[in-house]
């Protein structure tokens, strides 16, 4: 079967100039494990498109680089 | 793939699956019970933000608190919510050991509302007595249980995934699943097991059609559902389904157990209250789905005449606890309370014991019907039981489950069922273009919207469930690139299996409970005649879905059903 790459809106955001290369908290504590590191850049982004807009990421980011949004059909 | 699967066999005394608020409770009751037992924890997420409580809770909805109330007052407001189908010596220990939990809670900091003499501030939400006690400060709820448990030296495996619990000469011995970011197989050996899963909250879809939108945690897929059902063991009530008056669109609470007892209304388009009572219970939710389709709707929770600063403690609370991005969700419509009621809508529909009543069969010790195999939380069936019965019968689980283990031995799982449940868990892994569980389960929980959400009609719960039973095959066609998508398709398995038991059950029952969780338009009337009994399922030894009634043990408080009925209608 052919798998197509689908362009969506993705309601956690990255500010990826805060985000600190060693730190994984975001990833640890996200309930659905949305979260990754970008092996290239070393910052966190969202992976999956699976969010519950629950916002332990955003809380526990020791920087405050994550902001979350209501997912866009939400919205 | 499967061949080239890791695998990590790991043994503990006490396996507790999902560490929420019933299984990190049931670790350090277990812990006390016996500082010696090993006592392992296995989450698919991380302890320090899983289950329901995540984000926290504003409040405790079923406190029974000395001098407030009884556990006899408590038994009988729960077992009249519930049009009387309920195990009262259940529901009689969390009336009765609920005030121990916020005790304890209390010594770890947890804080509740007190009034300025000191004493709890309990608000009254149900229909008679006064059960919710505030926790304006409850958002650190997770992580103080947290570290409660590693005070108690319990043992945390997080990121695995449970899919099956061991089952041996009739007894629950362990369980299996795989590591949900390195993919390994992963066999636990137990001498007991406890589900703490939570509800099948992804059921039905929700109205705005993502998947995630959902009103639960969407992590609790039904796991524990689906997982005592194959270990066969008895699932109770499962046509009591969870539907809940939630923010539309947000699937967040409108919170009049927060708001309410500060002057909230709930009120249709044209601001008259049209329920006397904001306790969720499946009557309420039929009063609402009257409302909204008699040309009165929509329904909102009003607070626009409430006063600025009243609003602003109401905000103070919701911004902070359990579903907390609800501030940004009215933000982005240019809403506030102030100038603006909370658009209420009829959720999708799950399964929940915790809000409703359907779930895994315990008794009043959180025994399955499995020795060996307990269960407690949202998935277990005790009506009505909120954060405190989950705290209440995790405590039971972990006392019982060490009380049973004593002389007890491992016993080794059958090696045919480890290699077929490997076959079953890397199938898709196996196939990584196949379908995306995304949509497999879109159209899957689509289906459960057409079919099962009621008013429920048996000629289209008939076709339901053969669309669900044939969905087996659809699951087939399923791939996953790595575990984590590996791990949603594993709950799309679990959410098929709580869709046949939900239309299974709903067909069973033949009349009309619980208002509309269980409103049957062929069969419109409650009928104590003949259905006044539990409805059991569970899985054969040939592997066939059975239902059975299972009689309602003889109350320890009276209540006469057919004469004090449920009913919260303004008329």
């Amino acid at each position: 079967m052919a798998l197509i790459n689908q362009r969506v809106d993705v309601p956690v955001i990255v500010d990826e100039s805060k985000c600190l290369e060693k730190c994984t908290a975001c990833i640890e504590v996200c309930p659905l494990d949305v979260l990754a590191k970008n092996p290239d850049t070393g910052k966190a982004y969202m992976k999956y498109d699976e969010c519950w807009f629950c916002l332990p990421c955003e809380k526990e980011c020791p920087t405050g680089a994550i902001t979350v949004q209501i997912p866009f059909l939400l919205r | 793939m499967s061949t080239q699967v890791n695998t990590q066999w790991m043994r503990t005394d006490v396996l507790i699956i999902g560490g929420g608020t019933a299984g990190t409770m049931a670790a350090i009751k277990a812990r006390q019970a016996n500082p010696e037992a090993d006592v392992l924890i296995l989450e698919k997420a991380n302890i320090r933000r899983s289950g329901a409580i995540a984000m926290g809770m504003d409040g405790v909805n079923t406190a029974v608190i000395p001098g407030h109330s009884t556990p006899e007052q408590y038994t009988r407001e729960v077992t009249i919510a519930n049009d009387g189908i309920v195990n009262q010596a259940a529901v009689y220990q969390t009336g009765k050991l609920g005030f121990d939990v916020i005790q304890e809670l209390e010594s770890w900091g947890v804080k509740f509302q007190k009034d300025p003499q000191g004493n709890y501030d309990l608000k009254q939400v149900h229909r008679v007595g006064k059960y919710v006690l505030p926790m304006p400060e409850g958002k650190d709820l997770k992580t103080i249980l947290t570290r409660q448990v590693k005070r108690h030296k319990a043992r945390v495996t997080n990121r695995v995934m449970a899919t099956r619990v061991l089952v041996r000469n009739g007894r629950a011995i362990g369980a299996v699943g795989f590591d949900v970011r390195n993919g390994d197989f992963i066999v636990i050996q137990a001498k007991a097991v406890i589900l703490c899963t939570g509800a099948c909250g992804r059921l039905g879809l929700p109205a705005s059609g993502y998947l995630y939108g959902t009103y639960e945690n969407p992590t609790n897929a039904g796991d524990g559902y689906s997982m005592a059902y194959h270990a066969g063991a008895e699932l109770s009530n499962i046509e009591c389904f969870q539907i809940n008056p939630l923010i539309k669109d947000y699937n967040g609470p409108a919170c009049a157990y927060v708001a309410g007892p500060l002057g909230a209304q709930t009120v249709n388009a044209e601001g008259y209250r049209f329920i006397n009572c904001d306790y969720w219970s499946g009557q309420m939710m039929l009063e609402v789905w009257k409302e909204l389709n008699s040309g009165k709707g929509p329904v909102q929770l009003k607070m626009t005449h409430l006063d600025n600063d009243t609003i602003a403690e109401i905000e103070s609370v919701l911004w902070a606890n359990e579903r907390p991005s609800r501030e940004r969700f009215h933000a982005g419509r240019g809403e506030n309370y102030r100038t603006h009621g909370v658009e209420m809508n009829i959720s999708e529909i799950g399964l929940c014991s915790g809000h409703s009543a359907s779930g895994v069969w315990v008794n009043e010790k959180a025994e399955t019907t499995v020795p060996g195999l307990y269960a407690a939380g949202d998935m277990a069936s005790v009506p009505h039981n909120y954060m405190i019965g989950a705290f209440v019968f995790g405590r039971l689980a972990g006392e019982n489950a060490i009380d049973y283990i004593q002389d007890l031995d491992y016993l080794e799982p059958d090696p045919d069922f480890l290699e077929a449940e490997k076959a079953r868990i890397y199938a898709p892994l196996n196939q990584p273009n196949g379908i995306p569980h995304t949509q497999v389960e879109y159209k899957l929980r689509r289906l459960v919207n057409d079919y099962l959400q009621p008013p429920k009609v048996s000629h289209k719960m008939e076709i339901g469930l053969q669309n669900f039973v044939r969905y087996q095959e659809t699951l087939q066609l399923m791939g996953a690139r790595d575990p984590h998508e590996l791990m949603r398709c594993l709950e799309v398995h679990f959410i098929r299996d709580c869709a046949e038991m939900a239309a299974r059950a709903s067909l069973y029952r033949r009349e009309s409970r619980w208002g509309l969780y269980h409103y049957c338009v062929d069969y419109p009337e409650k009928n104590n005649q003949e259905w006044f009994c539990h409805v059991n399922l569970k899985k054969t030894e040939v592997g066939e879905m059975v239902l059975f009634k299972r009689p309602i043990d003889p109350y320890i408080i009276d209540v006469d059903v057919n004469r004090e009925v449920y009913d919260v209608a303004v008329r």
